[in-house]
């Protein structure tokens, strides 16, 4: 039965950790990447749409861990969605194999502006361990326009969530900025 | 008594203990033979340059056997006497350019048409500039058929493929997968690289089973090159490939759930399998334990604190089990959408030598830890579930299962640990080896040839998933398509574990 676990929940604390905040750093480089008008227009709330370019299905292990009771990604307005349509960020992984190519970029054309494109692990920066294949391109630049990477074999949710927060930074200084005489 | 075709096979000439090479003739009877002796098991077909392999396993069980021939541009198709050939078959035509020939399907499968130019392992790589082809897809006839086409991107975190389903109102009448989306050219990355070097390659063939494929690439690079490995080394890598295993059932059992739109075993499972990913990362430095698993050994040892923080995570997840597993089996609308979903008959399963929990649940009685014994299983007691009912629902009971046995086998594996040595030395030499590993979907398989230079000559490395991949497609047959979800995830074959 399910009620007794349900009853102990009300007086547990909640399984949920606090996060790391963003690097300050990672933060500016972002904002110089996007106009003030696209981040307002964002706000401080973001949809992804996770593209697996041909990853060895390391990275979607960390990436699925973070929608969990632990890291909980939804308390910071970020949610995975089924479409690109939907989104305002894909999420990368793998390295840009020549099979996903046409696929991908269908994906980014499909995502309205503005959008991000995050490069998730060390296969979507530079191909990783199979950046000399035949079958890869390389990186995911090599056919998407990257705004940020997280890099790592995979990247820890921890790393990915302090990524994914420096995007939501960048909005809301933003906000900030133009606040007052708005 | 061996049948017809083991006895061919037996007759061939010894190239290395466990391998025959046959005369083009002998290898031209094979397949008449398979069908004399339909207990002899197809576990894996792959080529190198000018030669065709396959591995059988043997009715009364014992050890594999692997079957050759030379080839040149083409040879004889085993896929009509063992239709799980036809995948392999392709995939030897898309990668070594070799045809089989009478082979049941010849349709392109890896290779889109995207890589510049064709046959890219089989030496002389022809150039190819003509615009992607579209698939073809096997067609389904009947009043008021359409198709439906999903992917390569999913609506959910996962890993890329097309599924083209020919339905008739609600019920999938006909389910293709076309995949090698994910196709990352890995055996020819191996090709000239040392196996340590190359090990990394198979850490990443597919990143749940990360430690199974290591495990496997391992004992056939040590096989080649005839090491042996130290005693703590190989129950360290027990211990990961039970944490593996602990880790993807826990996972499946959340995700299973969750398909059914039961929210609450997903959120217990996620977080219990945090609990051990985090334990993986006290004690091995990686929350997948990838490239713990090296040709010798070991790469790093356990940390100090790491076997409390392993006992631990154990306890914990023992400790929630009971509850996990009543709420599972309790709840009329959770099994009214498991039980009788996605049935693969045993005698399908039977067919296809589908290992895992698709095998088990299907009445294949095998798990390469008790059937092929390896150490440190050969002296640890544990049991094998099997069930009958192939449904998503018996899929599930195996995982459970096999969690519970999986906790009893690491805590023995951490009980028995004493200090030694990690890792042993690879002498530089040529030769040949063979090595297969249960991993959470299944066994894995590992083929390897090292040149007098010590360096991989030719590798294939055999996901499960190439066994049950097929019979995702026949076990889906008759159900709504609202229910592909659920049979999908209850097989839960990989993706980039066959796109190589």
């Amino acid at each position: 039965m399910l009620w007794p676990s349900l009853t102990r929940n009300l007086f547990r604390r909640p399984l949920t950790e606090p996060a790391a905040p963003p690097l300050p750093a990672t933060v500016a480089a972002l904002a110089e990447r996007l106009e003030a008008a696209a981040q307002t227009r964002l706000g401080r709330s973001l949809a992804i749409r996770h593209v697996d370019s041909g990853s060895c299905n390391g990275c979607e292990l960390e990436v699925n861990a973070l929608s969990g009771v632990v890291y909980d990604l939804e308390r910071f307005g970020l949610r995975f969605v089924a479409s690109p349509r939907h989104a305002d960020l894909l999420l990368v992984t793998g390295p840009a194999c020549h099979n996903m190519t046409e696929a991908v970029q269908r994906a980014f054309l499909c995502t309205p502006d503005p959008k991000w494109v995050v490069a998730v692990g060390d296969c979507a920066l530079d191909g990783g361990v199979f950046r000399d294949s035949y079958a890869v391109a390389g990186g995911v630049d090599r056919v998407l326009p990257v705004d940020l990477v997280i890099p790592g074999c995979p990247p820890s949710p921890a790393m990915l969530l302090e990524g994914l927060l420096s995007l939501l930074e960048v909005q809301e200084e933003a906000r900030e900025d133009k606040a007052p005489g708005d | 008594m061996s049948g017809p075709a083991t006895r061919l096979i037996l007759a061939g000439t010894e190239r290395t203990p466990f391998r025959r090479e046959l005369a083009p003739a002998a290898w031209a009877e094979l397949p008449g033979a398979l069908r004399q002796e339909p207990e002899l098991e197809l576990l894996a077909l792959w080529a190198e340059i000018g030669a065709v392999h396959a591995a059988f396993r043997p009715a009364g069980g014992g050890p594999l056997l692997l079957a050759s021939v030379a080839a040149e541009g083409s040879y004889p198709a085993l896929s009509p006497a063992r239709p799980v050939a036809a995948w392999f078959e392709r995939a030897v035509a898309d990668l070594w350019g070799l045809r089989a020939e009478g082979g049941v399907d010849g349709r392109p499968w890896l290779d889109h048409g995207r890589w510049g130019f064709v046959a890219p392992l089989s030496g002389r790589p022809v150039a190819q500039s003509a615009e992607p082809p579209q698939p073809d897809f096997l067609p389904a006839e009947g009043e008021g058929v359409h198709q439906i086409p999903v992917g390569p991107i999913h609506a959910g975190v996962i890993e890329p493929g097309h599924f083209r389903f020919h339905v008739q109102g609600e019920t999938i009448v006909r389910l293709e997968a076309r995949l090698g989306y994910a196709h990352k050219g890995t055996l020819g990355l191996m090709r000239g690289k040392s196996p340590r070097s190359a090990a990394r390659l198979a850490a990443r063939l597919s990143g749940d089973s990360t430690v199974a494929h290591a495990w496997a690439f391992a004992r056939a690079a040590e096989m080649a090159a005839g090491v042996a490995v130290p005693p703590r080394a190989i129950l360290l890598r027990g211990l990961m490939a039970e944490l593996e295993r602990i880790a993807n059932h826990l996972n499946d059992w959340g995700f299973l759930c969750n398909d059914a739109a039961f929210a609450w075993p997903h959120a217990r499972c996620g977080a219990l399998r945090e609990v051990m990913l985090r334990a993986n990362d006290a004690a091995f430095g990686h929350r997948l334990l990838m490239d713990r698993v090296v040709p010798g050994g070991v790469s790093i040892d356990i940390a100090p604190s790491g076997v409390a923080a392993i006992r631990e995570a154990l306890a914990l997840v023992a400790a929630e089990m009971p509850a996990l597993r009543r709420v599972t089996e309790d709840h009329a609308s959770l099994q009214d959408r498991l039980a009788g979903t996605g049935v693969l008959r045993p005698d399908w399963a039977a067919l296809f030598a589908a290992g895992g929990f698709v095998g088990r649940a299907s009445g294949r009685d095998f798990d390469a830890r008790r059937d092929l014994p390896y150490a440190p299983y050969d002296t640890l007691p544990f049991t094998v579930p099997v069930l009958q009912a192939g449904d998503v629902e018996a899929r599930l009971t195996i995982r459970v299962e096999e969690l519970a046995q999986s906790l009893a086998l690491a805590a023995a594996l951490l009980e028995r640990l004493e200090p030694g040595d990690t890792l042993a030395p690879l002498p530089v030499q040529g030769g040949e080896g063979l090595g297969v590993v249960e991993g959470f979907r299944g066994e894995v398989l590992c083929w390897m040839a090292l040149g007098e230079d010590g360096l991989i000559r030719d590798a294939f490395v055999r996901d499960p998933s190439w066994l049950q991949w097929p019979l995702l497609e026949v076990a889906v047959e008759g159900n709504i398509v609202a229910d592909f979800p659920l049979c999908n995830k209850s097989f839960n074959c990989s993706y980039s574990g066959v796109d190589l």
